[in-house]
């Protein structure tokens, strides 16, 4: 990979530092009225999410991290690996429970995903916005309700538990939204 | 890429009146003290030395003897204004843009204006004096500010990081770094603290300098004394200060330096180490030397950050707001 002089820093930009992939947060110029000047930068861990302060000196370089998110199409999951495909060259990946995190509760075969890929390998995985399930499991609701305060816990098709109103029944179709895990509606069929 | 917004000023209407407002004021402070204003070139064949500071180039293209020659953009105006000291002018300012290549950011635009004067028969501490009424005068009616304060360099180490920046090490600044969480940049040198002090200031000191009233940090150590005199001790300082407001720098001033072999000496040196970090070796002023040679009268001079003035005379917190137009939009 290129690397990058910390002129070229900006937010995004994806370079390795110690060993790790990281995206760069927010960069920051500071210089003292005479001598050396540095460059103060937040970055995240991409493979743990943790955001951390480094520091600089102007005019250094950073190796930059050969990081790329692509939208793979969700295959099946093997027990241990998360199987996955490029549609236009039907070449397959994997990804393991590190990769995968919570995204796994969110996937049903065909999914297409967004897939940060680090020297090819899949390093993290975003399950769709908005995913529609049904419900195998709920408890009765009070027929009549419809607050939608309140709530109650919902098992859906694949193993993920979300709060939903009382009046929605198990073997319904809903919509989530995954960023948050909330409920957003039923869906009819 | 141009987003058709981009033609927009950075600055509101306001802010730009009251530029025009702080320029007015400081023309008329200096003509009520009857320091003259001057302009000079900021085109010049010489350029500065300091491997911190990069010039811009430009070629001429002639007619005339300087046909074909590399110009360099000014960092300061202070070599031309101190050959008009040299040649009699007396006290002088001048307020001039200044561009400096590799720096932008929150607090730097790469060409922006600086106030400079010198006073004549001044040393470092009655032109702290001057700074404070003008800076007090300028910000008063916007920013409530208590008595300016005015430490050495050695106490605000001493008091914000608890060791003597004079009798101080590699290794005793870099474990300070690591206790206080100062993130140490990869290739640190191994025997020059300078780099190391300058890390602890920016990161640890420089934010807490200035909060509701003027900080002076003066005497700086004899490797940071750029063009300020030394005044021999011990240890022996440099007769250097900076101005610092919201932990903002926004001037640096020097007693200064009057010796034509002392300047030429530390233009050498300088150039070396540009040369060893592979930097381009510039052009001494020859004129400015001399004018030293033929005799500097004993003065002090100051440079003040105007957009930073304005910046925060504005209650903006980003050089671009203070800017009609930032350098992404220039």
């Amino acid at each position: 990979m290129a690397n990058y002089s910390t002129n070229e820093f900006k937010s995004g930009l994806k370079i390795m530092l110690d060993g790790d992939p990281y995206a760069i947060v927010e960069n920051e110029f500071v210089k003292p009225g005479k001598g050396q000047a540095f460059n103060r930068v937040k970055v995240r861990n991409l493979k743990t999410g943790r955001t951390i302060e480094r520091t600089f000196k102007s005019g250094d370089t950073a190796e930059g991290a050969d990081v790329v998110d692509v939208e793979l199409q969700y295959l099946y999951n093997d027990g241990e690996y998360w199987h996955f495909m490029d549609q236009q060259s039907f070449e397959q990946l994997t990804a393991d429970a590190a990769a995968m995190g919570d995204s796994a509760q969110w996937l049903k075969e065909e999914a297409i995903c967004q897939v940060t890929l680090w020297n090819g390998v899949p390093l993290s995985v975003a399950p769709p916005n908005f995913v529609i399930m049904t419900i195998v499991e709920t408890d009765p609701g009070l027929r009549g309700d419809t607050s939608g305060g309140g709530g109650k816990p919902a098992k859906l098709e694949t193993g993920a538990v979300v709060r939903v109103p009382l009046f929605v029944q198990s073997g319904e179709v809903i919509k989530i939204d995954t960023r948050t895990g909330e409920y957003v509606s039923r869906v009819k069929e | 890429m141009i987003d058709a917004s981009t033609w927009r000023p950075g600055a509101d209407l306001a802010t730009l009146r009251l530029r025009a407002e702080l320029l007015a004021r400081i023309r008329a402070f200096f003509a009520a003290r009857g320091v003259l204003e001057v302009e000079t070139p900021l085109l010049s064949a010489a350029a500065i030395t300091d491997p911190h500071l990069a010039s811009f180039a430009t070629v001429y293209a002639g007619p005339g003897p300087r046909y074909g020659q590399t110009l360099y953009l000014q960092t300061s105006p202070e070599f031309p204004m101190k050959r008009l000291l040299a040649a009699g002018s007396g006290c002088i300012y001048q307020i001039a843009r200044v561009f400096r290549d590799g720096e932008a950011g929150r607090r730097h635009n790469p060409e922006f204006t600086l106030l400079e004067w010198y006073r004549v028969g001044f040393d470092h501490h009655r032109l702290m004096d001057e700074v404070a009424e003008l800076a007090t005068a300028l910000l008063e009616d916007r920013l409530p500010l208590a008595e300016p304060e005015r430490l050495s360099y050695q106490e605000a180490f001493e008091r914000y990081l608890g060791l003597n920046p004079h009798r101080t090490s590699v290794t005793e600044l870099a474990d300070c770094a690591e206790r206080c969480g100062v993130s140490i940049p990869p290739g640190m040198p191994e025997a020059d603290v300078d780099p190391w002090l300058d890390l602890l200031l920016t990161q640890r000191i420089e934010s807490q300098l200035g909060q509701g009233r003027l900080c002076f940090i003066y005497d700086y150590p004899a490797s940071q004394a750029a063009l300020a005199r030394l005044r021999p001790g011990d240890p022996p300082v440099g007769e250097r200060f900076e101005l610092y407001l919201g932990g903002i720098e926004l001037a640096n001033g020097f007693h200064e330096l009057g010796d034509a072999v002392e300047q030429r000496r530390r233009f050498e040196a300088e150039n070396a180490a540009r040369q060893a970090q592979g930097l381009p070796v510039m052009p001494v002023d020859e004129h400015l030397l001399s004018a030293l040679a033929s005799g500097l009268p004993e003065c002090a001079g100051v440079a003040l950050g105007v957009d930073r003035l304005a910046m925060l005379a504005a209650g903006k917190t980003s050089l671009a707001e203070a800017l009609a137009f930032p350098f992404e939009r220039a």
